[in-house]
């Protein structure tokens, strides 16, 4: 039996008004790669800035030992002096700055502040023939791929003498032979005696390489897997296993005709022209539907619907977009939301909402035509208006005077929702629309998506959370690296096929 | 019982009436600063600073920063800055001067044209800052040195003028007295001046009460009446005081006209007008702003336009009262400006401010310049005492922000 280097027990932690982490124990063994899998939300990258000091002791209850000595991290330097280095998704490079800076970036080869560059360039070189990449150190690192800054940031951590590597979806961004060559380095460093904790939603990736799962759900601990003749189907089962209970408000689908179709979407990554995210997506929506989009992040879903809201993500957009059967431009803004399209975003504090001002302001202002006359604006007209939906909406605050940044998080979603049904809309695009909101509110949320379907308005979800869907949504399509890779009704589908079109889709690819 | 009642209905509409109050101690803070500092002024100049002609001095020293202000609170707010206002003012009035003095061109004519030169610089700045999101701070660095430059080319290195009369009467006139003065006692008051002073407190009361009956008719609490009626009466008897002591030199000047529109507008514009609004809008967040709808690139390039606008206007003003153009006008006015506006209560991350806190704060330095020089403190003290009460304004503003 190896010796048990980390043991992490009983953590929980909570946000207000959420409990992200419930009682997690999670334990890795000398030399060995051990994943963590589980769907968006489930607390994985939350434990992970427990266990590397991004959330400090004393923010969270429970204990974390490394080589036998307890832990009490209060930020990143203190886990990297122990030796665990955590590699977010987001790598932290500073793009003008060279390979070798980038290494001994905090950790600077310096003598009373003066840097000795040939101390610098060699070292720099020898890490970077250990994690193989060839690359001259003052290469800047906006010259190279992603791929390979991904190495980059690997030699950084070893060169913190790291005895424990986190990696956060290492491979999200990465094409498949720079994945391979990743992975491969790991198993490379396990004989070396450097253990690793994988982060991924990719399970065929996880099966290769790693020799432990563990399984998060809902902020808790499932199982802890042997990783050999251990099924895919037999991972996806305990990641999604749970019964849909009755967190969804009943409604009766009055569906009519087609009102929404967008055909052929193509949208290029706004920085790399000749990067794809959205390869050519059909989908359509009928009247009183509620359709859901179902997917992994970075599955290009918000991509998508703001790319045809407006114009607002991304480049080289072509496709078309049609309401009530006529084709329709909404190249900008204005245009698409005077064709009765809103979209909600799934990040309400950078897109939604104006936090430093009220309520009031705040609903009425992607539609200020219905409270002005020749640009002079109705007071009396805006104020009624703005407490029309805020009773609507349900939002709590003293008054609609209160200023939006704050109010709680589920609130605020009501802000965004009021502002965008005051736009009397036919079609509404809401993206994530219960992300980091408790369960009371969610279920406000879902009775007014209820209602605006049953007003035979056609409502687009967009969700990370399959239950939500099957729950509220009439049918589903799934989204996958940039397509369409399933169309489910609802009443067919299940967390197991959605999963299963995702990872099958994934596998096709990589055939 | 009912006289529990009572007493709850009575603690209840204190409590109201504190809380509206706390809401808006921040302006009434910036009031009650002004007027301290101008009794302090008042007493340690011996009486000088209230004097009429003092006090007509005061508005004519500072009508130019007071409308600079309101085209730089725009900018503000929408979270850019303006670095170029002194010396596209300058540059401004150098071309009057050429126009009027040079040329001989009809001094209407020549404004007009100088107001659309104003435009077209701010549209000439504006453009980079808009549409090519070039940070505001550079481009109008840039603009400030070459229109500095412009207007020392344009008048050759010389002062230029005297200007035609009809010209000098922007900063140097007072309305006419088409009724005639009347004496009470010792002085003689300019009885028109009276009148519109009248006048406005009458429409202001009617416009504050109108608003008051319309929410009250909606279903709405309205601040207490208490409140209302204290608040309505410290400003009427301000505004007559203040038009009182102007009659009894010689009434309104011309400029104080033209600043009185000029912030009735804008306060028109920020509170009312869907422009306004999504200035603000955009100031306090632009990518929310964009995805609601809201054109921000067009919207940041009309408001740098104002600014140039304003900035002409300004540079108009201030060669007819010195009725010559100088390279050197225009010189550092945009610090001026630009600290009236953050004394003002705005926020240098844009989305917030006010109207009147830039004028209020504009002349809260005007006041401390004219205080001071005829208490005769030093031109390197005052620029010392200035900075500080900058900063001081700014650190309370960001405390009261924490602490709420």
């Amino acid at each position: 039996m190896e010796k048990t280097i980390l043991e992490m027990r009983g953590i929980t932690k909570t946000f207000p008004g959420v409990k992200a982490l419930q009682d997690v124990n999670l334990e890795v063994r000398e030399g060995e790669i051990h994943a963590i899998v589980g769907e968006n939300g489930a607390g994985k990258s939350t434990l992970m800035k427990v266990l590397s000091g991004v959330y400090p002791h004393g923010t969270y209850s429970g204990d974390i030992h490394f080589l036998g000595q307890e832990c009490r991290f209060s930020g990143i330097h203190d886990s990297e002096k122990v030796g665990i280095v955590i590699i977010h998704q987001e790598l932290a490079l500073v793009p003008l700055l060279s390979i070798a800076e980038n290494i001994f970036l905090g950790n600077e080869q310096a003598h009373y502040g003066v840097i000795d560059w040939n101390v610098v360039r060699s070292r720099a070189a020898r890490l970077l023939e250990r994690v193989g990449l060839r690359e001259h150190p003052d290469t800047l690192i906006t010259n190279i791929g992603v791929g390979k800054q991904q190495l980059v940031e690997i030699a950084k951590a070893l060169s913190k003498e790291v005895k424990l590597l986190i990696l956060d979806e290492p491979t999200a961004s990465l094409s498949e032979k720079d994945s391979d060559a990743l992975l491969s380095l790991l198993v490379d460093f396990k004989q070396k005696g450097i253990a690793s904790i994988l982060i991924s939603h990719k399970l065929n990736e996880v099966g290769k390489v790693a020799d432990r799962i563990t399984v998060l759900r809902d902020g808790k601990t499932i199982e802890t897997l042997d990783a050999q003749d251990i099924s895919e189907a037999r991972i996806i089962t305990s990641m999604v296993g749970r019964s849909l209970d009755d967190r969804f408000p009943a409604r009766t689908p009055n569906i009519g005709e087609t009102i929404f179709e967008v055909k052929d979407w193509v949208v290029h990554h706004p920085q790399h022209a000749d990067r794809r995210i959205v390869k050519g997506v059909n989908l359509s929506v009928r009247k009183g539907e509620v359709v859901g989009i179902a997917g992994l992040m970075g599955a290009g879903r918000t991509e998508f619907a703001m790319s045809v809201f407006g114009k607002s993500y991304g480049q080289g957009i072509s496709g078309e977009v049609f309401l009530h059967g006529q084709k329709i431009d909404t190249s900008t803004v204005d245009r698409a939301v005077a064709h009765g399209i809103a979209y909600a975003t799934e990040d309400r504090k950078t897109f939604g909402l104006n936090l430093i001002d009220h309520i009031k302001h705040n609903i009425t202002i992607a539609n200020l035509d219905a409270v002005s006359k020749a640009g002079v604006l109705d007071d009396m007209r805006e104020l009624n208006a703005a407490n029309d939906y805020r009773k609507k909406t349900n939002i709590r605050s003293s008054s609609v005077y209160q200023i939006t940044g704050n109010l709680s998080g589920g609130n605020q979603q009501k802000v965004v929702l009021s502002k965008w049904l005051f736009s009397a809309p036919d079609m509404l695009i809401l993206d994530e629309p219960t992300r980091g909101i408790d369960v009371g509110a969610k279920y406000e949320i879902y009775t007014i998506i209820n209602r605006l379907a049953d007003e035979g308005k056609g409502v687009l979800v967009i969700s990370s959370e399959m239950p939500e869907l099957l729950g509220i949504c009439d049918r589903i399509y799934v989204m996958n690296e940039g397509r369409m890779v399933g169309e489910l009704p609802a009443a067919e589908a299940s967390q197991e096929k959605i999963m299963r079109m995702i990872v099958h889709g994934e596998a096709r690819k990589a055939s | 019982m009912s006289t529990e009642t009572l007493s709850n209905a009575e603690r209840n509409a204190r409590a109201s009436a504190m809380s509206a109050l706390k809401e808006n101690l921040r302006d009434y803070g910036l009031v009650i600063a002004l007027i301290l500092i101008m009794l302090f002024f008042q007493y340690f100049t011996g009486g000088v600073l209230f004097k009429p002609v003092n006090l007509t001095n005061i508005v004519l020293q500072n009508s130019y920063i007071i409308i600079m202000a309101l085209g730089m609170l725009l900018v503000i707010v929408a979270g850019h800055i303006d670095l170029s206002v002194g010396s596209v003012s300058g540059f401004v009035g150098a071309i009057a001067a050429v126009l009027m003095v040079q040329y001989h061109m009809n001094p209407f004519l020549a404004g007009l044209i100088c107001l659309i030169a104003g435009g077209v610089i701010g549209a000439s700045q504006g453009y980079w800052i808009a549409y090519l999101k070039i940070p505001s701070f550079i481009v109008t660095l840039a603009g400030m040195l070459v229109f500095k430059g412009l207007a020392l080319w344009l008048l050759g290195g010389m002062s230029v003028g005297p200007f035609p009369r009809e010209f000098q009467l922007l900063s140097a006139g007072f309305i006419p007295d088409v009724i005639g003065p009347i004496t009470i006692g010792a002085t003689k008051l300019h009885s028109t001046t009276l009148v519109i002073g009248v006048a406005i407190v009458a429409a202001m009361l009617y416009f504050s009460l109108r608003s008051r009956r319309s929410r009250e008719s909606h279903g709405y609490e309205a601040e207490p009446f208490s409140l209302f009626v204290v608040k309505n009466l410290i400003i009427s008897a301000v505004v007559l005081f203040l038009i009182t002591m102007m009659a009894s030199y010689k009434g309104l000047p011309n400029v104080l006209i033209v600043m009185g529109l000029l912030i009735a507008i804008f306060v028109f514009l920020t509170k009312r007008m869907t422009i306004g609004r999504r200035i603000y809008a955009m100031g306090g967040n632009v990518k929310a702003a964009a995805l609601s709808g809201i054109k921000t690139e067009r919207l940041t390039f009309i408001v740098f336009i104002l600014m140039g606008v304003l900035s002409a206007l300004a540079g108009l003003i201030f060669a007819a009262r010195l009725n010559t153009a100088t390279p050197k006008a225009g010189l550092g006015f945009e610090l001026d400006v630009i600290a009236a506006v953050f004394i003002g209560g705005a926020s240098m991350a844009g989305g917030s401010g006010q109207v009147a806190g830039a004028v209020i704060g504009a002349f809260i330095m005007g006041v401390m310049n004219n205080g001071m020089s005829i208490m005769g403190v030093n031109i390197d003290w005052q620029q010392v005492i200035k900075g500080l009460v900058l900063l001081g304004a700014v650190v309370f503003d960001v405390y009261n922000k924490n602490k709420s």
